[in-house]
């Protein structure tokens, strides 16, 4: 009988941690699969067409998402001069000023922004540009992202603020330096590669967001100039041709996924790579 | 710690004076602690400002439809009948589908990288599958619509003679529908789940492990009776915030989920969901009404997903990490 319990209970040892181990056979594998399967599609479909050309007409074979391209570049630089000052300054506030139930507050609502699905933030760029000005625009686009940059900033800011030494900070003041100065000579350069690694990062994650573009800055097959002006991004290309019934435009969304993943990926790889020595990354 | 001002004592050598408010100014400390409380305050203001948009834009559609906006199934934008039941179904299928298959997947993951596989194999496996939570989601959907449909179409018949007897997997079947979608989600929650249960498998003490093998477990009861149960609450946050995402995730279901406003008790048919009918119908949404449907439909969807995060928050941190 012990026997036979003690056969069970090893046998129910293996299963389980076989089973286990199928589990990450599977998580990964479908990681490489997919990772394999865009690189092969995506990078057979790609031309340098692609990099210097507008879309042509349905029909017409050829081109390019040289626009899109540009107009991913444009809304990023709105969303980083919107979402980064405030998200920066956000997280020095909490790192070096908070402590009170105010920076509980803030903290908590930071969480709840991030978590606020992308839709919801378009609908809310809408409501804010679009509403009152009776046109999608670039500046909506951007307003969109930028609203999505927020909370991350704030957090790795504050993440790679606190990761700094308090000796460095008493050392400042020892020296007789004000606060404000030994923040701002000697905190933030400390911080300063974790800080701009995380808005790599943060940069990277909202250049593959497509839905709170689809009704801000809505699409553009030509170029757009100025910032008052529809403009086309790339994820948004993506999607508007991956559901459209053409052949020809199915690949020019692959070659259009394949730069899109590399770049995202790149950005991701070198960041982590960068950050390799801390264990958390916002997200 | 907010503003206190550094106290000057006059215990020993020359007495200074305490630097008076014009020479703290120009040092910056004021000046420096008004402008970041600006942007702390700011971030509140944004998000206070997201919800009265919300709230106020959906006013038409409130006022006419009420609670009853949240129960009734007719979506019938040429008579302005608005009802938001087959998105909230289709939402609420989804996100099931996809914890149904992410849950199991994924803690199992987090287990073996946690608690088996040698720590560099860990790290490396752990590498890769954050990078997949780093891949846009309109690329999710792209490889659904190219992928896993046909992937589907092929196993459809032999999942048909398997749970063909249930409604849930009768009627015909097109490719897209409720199932590829949460295949979709499932794939895309999955490294949520595995990076953050990992982490609080791997924070659990080593003590516990250790007491429990020097009872006699073995390795699996270790890790199921000890080290799991310990590890709950963070494995639960997980879950939640991986359910958050599913709930609000727009691109990759919108492309596959079939976009139909109907319910029906069959996973293989098409159906919609919140994001997806605002991704699609928001820039074709003629009249002030329908419109304001459609923003009503976001705040019930902000509504979801705050609550679900809360909780979430609130599982894997616990509440003192935002006491600093």
């Amino acid at each position: 009988m012990a026997n036979l319990h003690t056969l069970r209970r090893k046998t129910v040892n293996v299963v389980m941690l076989t089973i286990t181990g199928l589990c990450t056979f599977i998580a990964a594998g479908t990681l490489v699969y997919i990772l394999g399967y865009l690189f092969v599609h995506g990078a057979t479909s790609l031309t340098l067409d692609f990099f210097t050309k507008l879309p042509t007409p349905v029909g017409e074979s050829g081109g390019g998402m040289a626009n899109a391209i540009v107009g991913s570049g444009k809304l990023l630089l709105l969303a980083s001069l919107f979402g980064i000052p405030i998200g920066f300054l956000g997280g020095v506030y909490l790192a070096e000023f908070g402590g009170s139930t105010f920076s509980y507050v803030v903290r908590y609502v930071t969480d709840l922004l991030n978590g606020v699905p992308s839709i919801v933030i378009g609908i809310f760029a809408y409501t804010m540009v679009v509403l009152p000005q009776k046109h999608f625009s670039t500046l909506a686009g951007g307003l969109a992202l930028g609203v999505m940059m927020i909370p991350i900033a704030v957090r790795s800011t504050e993440e790679f603020l606190r990761a700094v030494p308090n000796s460095l900070r008493e050392g400042a003041m020892a020296l007789g330096a004000t606060k404000a100065r030994s923040i701002l000579t000697v905190v933030i350069p400390a911080a300063k590669n974790g800080i701009m690694t995380g808005i790599m990062l943060n940069l990277a994650r909202v250049a593959g967001e497509t839905a709170p573009l689809l009704f801000t800055s809505f699409g553009n097959r030509y170029w757009s100039s100025g910032w008052e002006q529809p403009i086309s991004a790339l994820p948004v290309m993506i999607f508007t041709y991956a559901i459209a019934p053409y052949e020809d435009w199915h690949k020019q969304a692959w070659a259009a996924g394949f730069v899109l993943l590399t770049m995202v990926l790149t950005v991701n790889i070198i960041a982590r790579a960068v950050l390799s020595k801390r264990k958390h990354i916002a997200r | 710690m907010a503003a206190t001002p550094t106290t000057v004592t006059t215990s020993a050598g020359p007495v200074r004076p305490a630097p008076g408010y014009w020479q703290r100014l120009r040092g910056g400390d004021e000046a420096a602690y008004v402008i970041t409380f600006m942007a702390a305050a700011g971030i509140l203001a944004i998000t206070g400002l997201l919800v009265l948009e919300l709230y106020t834009n959906s006013s038409a559609s409130r006022g006419k439809f009420g609670w009853s906006f949240l129960v009734t199934s007719t979506w019938d934008p040429v008579n302005d009948q608005f009802g938001a039941l087959p998105f909230i179904y289709g939402t609420v299928v989804t996100s099931f589908l996809a914890l149904l298959m992410g849950i199991p997947l994924g803690v199992g993951a987090a287990i073996f990288l946690a608690e088996l596989a040698p720590p560099k194999i860990s790290d490396a496996l752990t590498f890769l599958i954050e990078l997949l939570a780093a891949v846009p989601s309109v690329i999710y959907g792209l490889l659904g619509v190219f992928v896993l449909i046909p992937i589907l179409r092929e196993i459809e018949p032999s999942l048909k003679a398997a749970l063909g007897w249930t409604p849930f997997f009768s009627g015909p079947f097109y490719g897209v529908s409720l199932f590829s979608a949460g295949v979709v989600l499932a794939v895309m929650i999955i490294p949520f789940i595995i990076s953050i249960s990992r982490e609080v498998i791997l924070s659990v003490p080593g003590d516990q492990r250790e007491a429990a093998l020097a009872l006699g477990a073995t390795r699996w009861e270790t890790t199921w009776d000890i080290v799991v149960p310990y590890a709950k609450k963070g494995i639960m946050g997980s879950i939640f915030l991986a359910l958050a995402r599913a709930l609000g995730e727009t691109m990759a279901v919108t492309m596959v989920v079939g976009n139909d406003p109907k319910i029906k008790a069959s996973l293989l048919a098409p159906g919609y969901s919140i994001a997806a009918v605002i991704a699609n119908e928001f820039t074709e949404a003629t009249g002030q009404l329908y419109t304001s449907a459609l923003i009503e439909l976001g705040l019930v969807l902000f509504a979801l997903t705050i609550v679900i995060n809360g909780m979430a928050r609130l599982l894997i941190i616990g509440a003192d990490k935002y006491k600093a």
